[in-house]
């Protein structure tokens, strides 16, 4: 069996998967199996099996495991953010349309050779540095939650970090490729570099209070410098260096004491000053309401979940118990819904994403393309444990998305655009020559 | 490269197996930790789509928790109702949204929403879901009677204090009553209202259950446990003669009897605990050592909380208390056993542990476990659990428990109990009147247990404590004390 056949056979199961998930949400809203969840679940099928139409004629020899893959992980997505609010799931399926058609462009534009890239290496480099520090613009950037995130131009709405990640990673691949050999001689003057992106991590901190895309950009650049080098003294050295500035930045930026308070100490069982409103509250009241709250939505789910459409999420007063469920806390309404079986088998879709991903690193015949489908997975990796990490307690809670799961527009066009890269990688590492 | 990505590859692997880990342990370890948490709104909102079980009384059998349905977006929630308001609310507790919950709402709230990991409960619950109907939780039915509850409260009156009574054969609770008390209906919506609450003590607390968390001196009353001391440690015997000058020594310091005008003159340990001579108590004391009587107080259960069914911290263990915590001492020396002796000196006791010191020794030193609970019973009428008499540990010997109860029906025949007679039945008690120095502020006590005649077991043990008298335990509290048993005595 080819690879195509193989992701036709994984994109009806994603299909199936889909219309299950979404008919059995809208029998725990409505008690009954209405036409429109079936219609949904067609359109679905029906988008996915353009896509593999598309991957057929432009990448024939691409892996056939990371699409299907793909559909799943959106599947999960939409038929949660349509449980949590049918008006969010529309305008979900709207971006994972336009993500499809994105990732159609991409691979389309690029089918001949993406190698072109690597030549516009540093202009990738600029416009990533550049998209990072947009949302601090003043004017332009929008604080939510009292983190720049997000650029606001008129009615429209993004978050620049995500397609900063993806520029990262090309211009990485191109500039690592060029020159690895020099770095991996280790001289004490090619450490320029690497202070720099260090210095870059430490400003967007500063700039944005977003310690989250510092720890995953920071991430992607020491597994990438690794890859290419072959020297563990660099992530050491790397690693120390921000966990030092992280410690420093820790006591000056309130911001970030906070979220690492949080972190350590999420139940108190003396009243602390509440920052919000300025009064005496047990912590677990006021500042680490929403972990908290998460970590009893998780808690709730137990082994067997309470099945879709039949989990707590707002008091009986109907108000939301948990703020940001369908962005930053998505992953611990699928563990209540879902329970520990649901949870872990997104999980392994990640990690069987990853692994594919990997795989390809490693059948890619060039530097500049090992380096990129290794950025791109590993950055597909970091950025799961990170959001997901922070809603377990793993590490300090940060706002960022889900890939492919989280409500959201920006992340889920870069994550097609990842996507793409990474078949293209495949098809040129797959194809008789 | 290739080996560099394979052991990135190693690397994103564990990240996410790490995530699969720490969900596993929230999901199952510490699932139960969290759903025990007062904060957890979502499990607490979630028990509101379940048909919880009701609560009942014991005597006359009626309803004191019953839900209410309320269709709220599609779902069918039930909330609490309690039709007698503030009568009991200290042991029923309330179960809200808000404010959470308390007393047997919370420590049983495993079996009235049905999560108690029994089987049949278990297989119920599960047809349950499947058939799309709500869960349907398990009742309660407690021991208290109802009528007698109602004396108490009336007893009390505006004063703050408690009434706590007992079956000391069965250790049944029947009748637990807390002032100021408060209406569990408005904890959901109107906290102002209860907040509000004013009473002759400050602060007025009308949520804490002063029956079971109230520690209060018990000044004379202690003198049961220091003669049952006395007379088990064989040194003295209720015919041993002391002479009472009024007054007694301890370190050098005078402790005046309560009425210092006229001693008694030489008296044994009988006349003693009958006119509550406080200088032979004292010199009991002194002779006993501190720890000796505390090892015969812990045989009453001083120094453990009651093994009542409410939860754990609406019930505190009696004993000495020293900067806010239980204290017991290394040595003789670290505590004035004189003092002590007749109930001063840092001693904290809880009506219902007094109440059980009163009935154990009714019944001959048989200490039971209180039980606030009968039986819980499942949707089907299946009986789950039915709580069944249980022994502590026999507190004292029969010979002991039965000379101090002679003691004590003296103490009501024409000592300083008269107040608590109760024609038919012979009554022993013991008053107490813990002097905080202020005028008006006494803690005044009376223990007692009542029985047949002087031959058959106690049927019921009370404590009454009640909180800034003028008067004395005698006067204040032995009333009631007759009024309450009264009405639960046929």
């Amino acid at each position: 069996m080819t690879a195509r056949n193989r992701e036709l056979g994984g994109v009806l199961v994603a299909g199936v998967i889909a219309g299950t998930a979404l008919a059995s949400v809208t029998i725990a809203r409505e008690s009954e199996i209405s036409a429109t969840a079936v219609g949904y679940g067609a359109v679905f099928l029906g988008l996915y099996l353009a896509a593999h139409i598309v991957v057929r004629r432009t990448a024939p020899y691409a892996d056939g495991a990371l699409l299907p893959l793909t559909a799943v992980l959106t599947a999960f997505g939409l038929a949660l953010n349509y449980r949590l609010d049918p008006d969010d799931g529309g305008r979900q399926a709207l971006w994972v349309l336009i993500g499809l058609g994105v990732f159609a462009a991409t691979l389309i534009a690029l089918r001949h050779d993406y190698r072109v890239l690597e030549s516009y290496r540093y202009l990738f480099g600029v416009a990533a540095v550049f998209l990072l520090l947009l949302p601090s613009v003043p004017g332009l950037g929008e604080r939510v939650n009292g983190v720049k995130l997000w650029v606001a131009v008129g009615p429209i709405q993004f978050q620049p970090g995500e397609l900063a990640k993806i520029f990262l990673i090309l211009f990485l691949a191109g500039y690592l490729r060029e020159k690895r050999e020099v770095l991996a001689q280790g001289r004490l003057k090619d450490f320029g570099p690497l202070l720099a992106i260090w210095g870059a991590a430490m400003l967007v901190i500063v700039q944005t209070n977003d310690l989250g895309s510092a720890l995953l950009n920071f991430g992607i650049f020491l597994a990438m410098l690794y890859v290419a080098t072959g020297k563990v003294l660099f992530v050491a050295a790397g690693l120390a260096l921000f966990v030092g500035g992280a410690a420093l930045l820790y006591n000056a930026i309130d911001r970030v004491h906070e979220r690492v308070t949080i972190w350590l100490q999420p139940w108190t069982d003396e009243r602390v000053i509440c920052v919000l409103n300025g009064k005496l509250e047990f912590r677990q009241d006021c500042a680490s309401y929403q972990l908290v709250k998460s970590l009893y939505s998780i808690a709730n789910g137990g082994f067997g979940g309470t099945g879709l459409g039949e989990g707590t999420f707002t008091s009986t007063d109907g108000t939301q118990l948990i703020p940001a469920l369908g962005t930053d806390f998505i992953y611990s309404a699928i563990a209540q819904e879902l329970g520990l079986i649901g949870a872990a088998a997104l999980l392994l879709c990640y990690m069987v994403f990853v692994a594919r991903g990997m795989r390809i690193a490693l059948r890619a015949q060039d530097g500049f393309s090992k380096l990129l489908a290794a950025g791109l997975t590993f950055g597909f990796a970091l950025q799961t444990f990170v959001i997901v990490g922070g809603v377990l307690r793993i590490v300090p809670l940060t706002g960022i998305t889900l890939p492919f799961v989280s409500y959201g527009g920006t992340s889920i066009v870069a994550n097609f655009l990842l996507l793409a890269g990474l078949l293209l990688v495949s098809n040129r590492a797959n194809s008789p020559r | 490269m290739n080996r560099q990505i394979v052991r990135l590859t190693y690397v994103a692997l564990g990240l996410v197996g790490a995530l699969v880990v720490m969900t596993t342990y929230w999901q199952t370890w510490a699932a139960a930790g969290l759903a025990d948490r007062q904060d957890n709104a979502i499990k607490r909102v979630a028990e509101f789509s379940i048909d919880r079980g009701l609560i009942f009384s014991w005597k006359p059998r009626k309803r004191l928790a019953r839900n209410i349905e309320r269709d709220v977006e599609q779902n069918t929630l039930f909330f609490r109702r309690y039709p007698y308001g503030p009568l009991a609310p200290h042991v029923i507790g309330y179960s809200t949204v808000g404010r959470s919950r308390t007393g047997l709402e919370r420590s049983l709230n495993d079996y009235l929403t049905s999560s108690n990991a029994n089987l049949s409960t278990l297989v119920d619950k599960a047809l349950d879901e499947l058939r799309g109907k709500p869960v349907e939780g398990n009742d309660v039915v407690t021991n208290l009677d109802l009528e007698a509850q109602e004396v108490a409260l009336e007893q009390l009156g505006t004063r703050c204090g408690a009434v706590v009574v007992l079956d000391p054969r069965t250790g049944k609770v029947r009748v637990m009553a807390s002032t100021p008390t408060f209406d569990p209906n408005l904890v959901e919506n109107n906290f102002a209202q209860i907040e509000r609450i004013e009473a002759d003590c400050r602060p007025a607390a009308p949520l804490l259950n002063r029956a079971s968390a109230g520690l209060y001196v018990p000044g004379s009353t202690f003198k049961v446990i220091t003669a049952a001391a006395a007379l088990e440690s064989k040194k003295f015997k209720p015919e041993s003669s002391f002479v009472d000058p009024g007054y007694c020594t301890v370190y050098g310091k005078r402790v005046n009897n309560f009425d210092t005008s006229s001693p008694f003159g030489t008296v044994d340990l009988v006349t003693a605990l009958t006119y509550s001579v406080n200088s032979v108590f004292c010199n009991i004391g002194k002779a006993l050592g501190a720890k000796r009587i505390l090892e015969t107080a812990k045989r009453f259960g001083f120094y453990e909380r009651p093994p009542l069914e409410t939860p754990t911290d609406e019930r505190q263990a009696s004993g000495l208390y020293q900067g806010g915590r239980l204290y017991y001492p290394k040595l003789d020396s670290d505590v004035d056993a004189g003092r002590m002796a007749f109930g001063q000196e840092r001693m904290l006791v809880t009506p219902l542990q007094m109440a059980m010191v009163a009935g154990a020794i009714g019944v001959g030193g048989r200490l039971m476990e209180p039980r606030a609970v009968d039986k819980i019973v499942g949707p089907g009428g299946k009986i789950l659990l039915r709580q069944r008499p249980t022994l502590i540990r026999q507190a004292v010997s029969r010979e002991t428990a039965d000379e101090v109860a002679a003691m004590m029906r003296l103490a009501v025949a024409r000592g300083t109990g008269t107040a608590a007679q109760l024609p038919g039945y012979s009554v022993g008690g013991k008053t107490g009147t813990g002097e905080t120095g202020v005028p008006g502020a006494n803690t005044t006590w009376f223990i007692a247990f009542a029985s047949r005649d002087e031959e058959s077991p106690a049927e019921l043990a009370i404590a009454v404590v009640l909180q800034n008298q003028s008067g004395t335990g005698g006067a204040t509290a032995a009333p009631i004390a007759r009024a309450v048993m009264q009405a639960i005595l046929p």
